[in-house]
This record gives structure tokens, sequence and C-alpha cells, in this order.
């Protein structure tokens, strides 16, 4: 009986599994790419196999040294100012009474986070170019000009500015559940004994969320390489490409655009084994501290 | 309450307001920016007239957008990628997460299962494996190559299964006394009382498959078989990338040539569908992913 009902689950995952193994485990084989003298008309399996060549020579590129640092220092500035922003905004926004406002701020904030890269590209091109109306406006006060897209000095914090101005909003969502989630009585009971709004807000709402923001923290680990490839392809020139280059950029770049395979197959693989040991370790701290588990 | 605090109190509601209206207006403003540009005249545009409403109001923007049939044609190719690839998603993602759903009493191998999932997850080969394994398949420059490899979206799959788990267990066991099988307790018990967690996962689904772009740069050899967003990024972004020999004297008069009222239109033609979607759904998705991401 139960070996018949489970049948009908097996024939249900069927095609996630056809499908997962087709586009995510099948491509694994050609991570053996980055151990090979890379033959495009010879294929992967009768590539000559070089060991650990391919890997001793990005180590040695003048530019990876500076790659990898571009990609962690944008991640975490991005993660901070997200995270600081987020809850900032949802502090704020729970001390609204006005449900009208209230709902109309979220609402708009979201927004952002459901347009693509593309579009945002577009419109901060458009606003942050010479010509554009920040341009304007500063030549306006007597400041000269700034080329936010073309200056190495500019670039890395325009990257991380117009990300947290596109998720914080989002971001926010699971601190304004945490906020609600508080026991009201809380407050009635530190109002009567005097304590001031700045106060409650201090010692009742901010470690209502403490919780949620460690955890949020903990599971923003695995997120320390990857700074943002779509939003780079989208806004970088190759004026910015030393500030701006990250790992999966320099992936696409190297390895596709200029068909150095095994190189881009190698920078990838090690992407994806650090990012693997920062997931693992992320989700152990989680389900440690905070009693998380996704499933 | 007493008295005193509520002079003060006003004055913070004041400020918190202020800040919050602040930051609700930074992000309308670009948007409001690039619908003043695209109604503009290139003239005011160029001059840096326009800040956030039209100077010397004209819709010639629109027109040359609707004679345009690149632009039509990307927008077909990504209409048709969204209606095909949710509704793969939308299918795959219920049957998958139903079935891992299911205590492993019921269904024993479901943790192997799962860990395979949460693997294809966190460990991929990244990007020139995933080309070469496209082109191998011979699905380079077809609808295919967009919508397949995308149409098991683990994410999602985990926060409609997380919410499969929340429903009362009575409620399966009342219909099992009652014969249902897995598939009639799937699409008539399961599915219906789980309409929010549906549409937030659905509209992450739809909005995923309209913003994507990369998939149709890697994997589209024709610019005719180009999505809207990978149309649009070759249009705007490549197009306005100045090449590192120029001085930016060079690269302004070059922003000038490129057609900047154009483009502000194609850009809100192209959020149409978000801002059409977005209202119905967002009171959705608020629930959802809080009930599929923060649990206990």
């Amino acid at each position: 009986m139960k070996g018949k009902i489970a049948f009908h689950y097996h024939v249900m995952l069927l095609p996630a599994i056809v499908i997962l193994g087709l586009f995510s485990v099948y491509p694994l084989f050609g991570l053996l790419i980055a151990f090979e003298d890379f033959k495009p008309g010879r294929g992967i399996w009768h590539s000559p196999f070089v060991g650990w060549d391919n890997f001793q020579y990005v180590f040695m590129l003048p530019d990876i040294k500076q790659i990898f640092c571009n990609t962690i220092s944008i991640a975490v500035l991005k993660i901070i100012f997200t995270q600081v922003f987020a809850i900032v905004f949802a502090l704020l926004l729970n001390e609204v009474k006005n449900m009208f406002f209230k709902k109309a701020v979220q609402t708009i904030v979201y927004l952002p986070h459901f347009i693509s890269w593309v579009l945002l590209g577009g419109i901060i091109i458009n606003i942050l170019s010479l010509d554009g109306i920040v341009n304007t406006t500063l030549q306006a006060l007597g400041i000269q000009p700034i080329f936010f897209l073309g200056s190495n000095n500019w670039f890395p914090g325009v990257m991380v500015g117009t990300h947290v101005w596109q998720e914080f909003g989002f971001s926010a969502i699971v601190y304004l559940a945490a906020l609600t989630g508080i026991n009201p009585s809380l407050y009635e009971a530190a109002a009567i004994d005097g304590a001031g709004r700045f106060q409650r807000l201090l010692h009742i709402s901010l470690p209502g969320i403490a919780a949620t923001i460690i955890l949020l923290l903990t599971l923003d680990l695995q997120n320390v390489l990857n700074a943002g490839f779509e939003q780079i392809l989208n806004l970088y020139n190759p004026m910015v490409y030393q500030s701006g280059d990250i790992i999966d950029t320099y992936v696409y770049r190297a390895g596709l655009r200029e068909l150095q395979y095994e190189l881009g197959t190698a920078v990838g693989l090690l992407k994806s084994a650090v990012s693997f040991v920062l997931i693992t370790i992320s989700y152990f701290l989680a389900s440690k501290f905070a009693n998380y588990r996704i499933f | 309450m007493v008295k005193s605090y509520r002079s003060s109190d006003r004055i913070i509601d004041i400020v918190i307001v202020a800040v919050l209206s602040l930051l609700g207006l930074s992000t309308l403003l670009p948007l409001i920016h690039i619908v003043a540009v695209s109604f503009s005249d290139k003239a005011s545009v160029a001059g840096g007239m326009v800040t956030f409403y039209p100077i010397h109001a004209t819709v010639v923007a629109y027109k040359a957008v609707i004679s345009d049939h690149a632009f039509f044609r990307a927008f077909g190719v990504s209409i048709e990628r969204v209606l095909l690839g949710g509704a793969l998603q939308f299918v795959l993602t219920i049957l998958t997460a139903y079935a891992l759903s299911r205590p492993t009493s019921e269904f024993r191998t479901r943790n192997v299962y799962m860990w395979l999932l949460v693997f294809t997850m966190i460990f991929s080969g990244g990007m020139i494996p995933f080309y070469m394994t496209i082109r191998n398949l011979h699905m380079l420059d077809t609808m295919w190559a967009l919508v397949l490899p995308s149409a098991v979206p683990v994410f999602n799959v985990v926060v409609l299964m997380n919410f499969f788990k929340s429903l009362p267990k009575e409620l399966d066991e009342a219909a099992l006394i009652d014969g249902a099988g897995p598939w009639y307790r799937m699409i008539a018990l399961y599915v219906p009382l789980s309409l929010p967690s549906i549409a937030t996962v659905t509209l992450f689904s739809l909005v995923g498959h309209w913003n994507a772009f990369f998939d149709g740069m890697l994997l589209m050899n024709s610019p005719d078989k180009y999505p809207l967003q990978t149309y649009l990024n070759q249009i705007i972004v490549q197009a306005s990338q100045p090449q590192s020999h120029l001085t930016p004297d060079q690269i302004k008069q070059l922003a000038k040539l490129s057609d900047r009222t154009v483009n502000s239109a194609k850009i809100l033609v192209s959020l149409v569908p978000i801002l059409l979607v977005y209202p119905f759904l967002q009171r959705y998705f608020v629930t959802g992913i809080t009930l599929g991401s923060v649990k206990e």
C-alpha cells in the first residue's frame, strides 16, 4: 500500500529529476575542462589532461588578486549597507500608525526589486552620465561634473549604492514580519515605566529583531563571492575594469568572449568550491544559532 | 499615556514620516525622471533641461518605438518565453514541492531527492560548462534553451514545500480516509489551500523570465531571437559603453548621438508588464515570502 503511494511521488518528481540531471548535473562533467588543455575540436573527453597547470596559471595572472579583492569588497559592502538600511527602514516604518501611508511607502520601495538590471542600468546610465540629471544639478551648485561610471574611484561606490537602493525595501520585509511578532504589552509596560519613543525602539524593537538580524547576516555569508554579475555587466565599461571586474564578469569576459575556456572554467570552479564551503558554513551556523533549516 | 510626551511624540512622528517619504521618493524619482525624458524633445534632454516634468512635451519617442519592428519582435519573444517558461515552472514547482512535502513515513526516498535538489542549488558547473551543455544538446538559438534549464526553480520549490508542510495533517488524513489518491489530494486539497504561496512563487517565476537577459546573450546567436531584455541590453548598455581610449568630451558627444528619449520610452514600455502584475500580486508576496523564509 505504502509502496504504491510512493510510486506516484516518484512519477511526480521524474520531470524535475530529468531537467536537473540534464542542466545542472551533466554540466558538472564540463568542469574537467579546468584540468585540461582544452581543444574545442577534440571535446571534453579527448583533450589532453594537464592537472593543476591551469590553476597555477590563474594564480600567476597579474589581475587575479585585484579581481578577488573587488569581488569581496563590493559584496561585503553591499551586504552591510543593505542590511543597515533595511533595519532602519523597518524600525521607522514600524513607528508609523497611518496604515495608508505605511502601505504606500512599502509598495513603492519594493518596486525596484522587480525591475531588471538591464532597465535599471539604462536608467542609471541616463541619470549618472556626464550630462545626466545628477551632474547638471552638481554643475548648477558649482561642482565639477563627476564621471561616476567611468572613474575607478566612484564605480564601486555606485555599485553598492544602486544595489542598496534596489534592495533595501525588499530586504526589510523579513524585519517587518519580525517586528509584528513582538508582544504589544511590552511597549505598554515600558511606556508606563516612563520609556520614551526612542528608548522603546532601542530596548524593545531592536532586541526583538536581533535574532532575525543575526540569521540574515549568517545567511548572507554565502553571498560573499556574489558581487552582482548582472548589475556590473550592465553598468561597467573598459575604463573601470580595474575597480569593477568581479569573478563572474571575468569568467564571462576571459572565458567566453576571449575563448579561453579552460581559464574561465578554472576560475569558475574556484569560485564554486569556495562558495560551496561558505554556504555550508552559513547553513551550519544558521541552524545552530537560529534553529533555521531550509527543509 | 502621560500628556507631556505628546508634543515630542508629534515631532518625532513628523521626522519619521519625512525620512520615510524621502526614502520612498528616492525610489520613485529616477522613474519619474525617465518618464519626463521620454516625453521631452531631444534638444531639451541633450541640454540637460529635463528634470521631473517633460519640456516641450511630445510623443515622438513613443511613435518611434511603435514603428520599431526589432523592439516588438523582442517583446514577442519575451511574451512567449514568459508564458511557456511560467507555465512549465508553475506545473513543475507544484508537482515537485508536493512530492517533497510528504513525510518520510509515506515516501522513504524523499530525502535522497531533497539532497539532490539542494546540491544543484548550491553547486553548479558555472557559465562555461553550462554553455557547452546547451551547445551539445543542439539547443542554441531555440526557445527551449531559455525555458528548460530554469524549469525547476529550486528556491520556489522549497518555499512552496514549506507551505504545504505547514498545512494541518488532519485535512490530509480525512481526505485519505475518504479514498482520495495522491494526485487528487494535491489538486483538490493542497493547491487551493496554498494560493497565497503559489501566487508568490508564480510572481517570482514570471518576473524572473521577463527580466532575464544574460541567457539570451549567451545562448542566442541571431539577434532576431533575442528576448526583450537582451535586445535592450544591446541597444542601451552596449551602445553607451565608451571605449577606453576616448576622452570624456568625446564620450559626451557620443552620448548625444544615442537617442535618449527613444531609449527611455523603450525602458518604460518594457516596464509596463511588471507594473501591471505587481499591484495584484504584491499583497500576496509579503505573506508568501515571510511564511517561506522565517520558520519558528
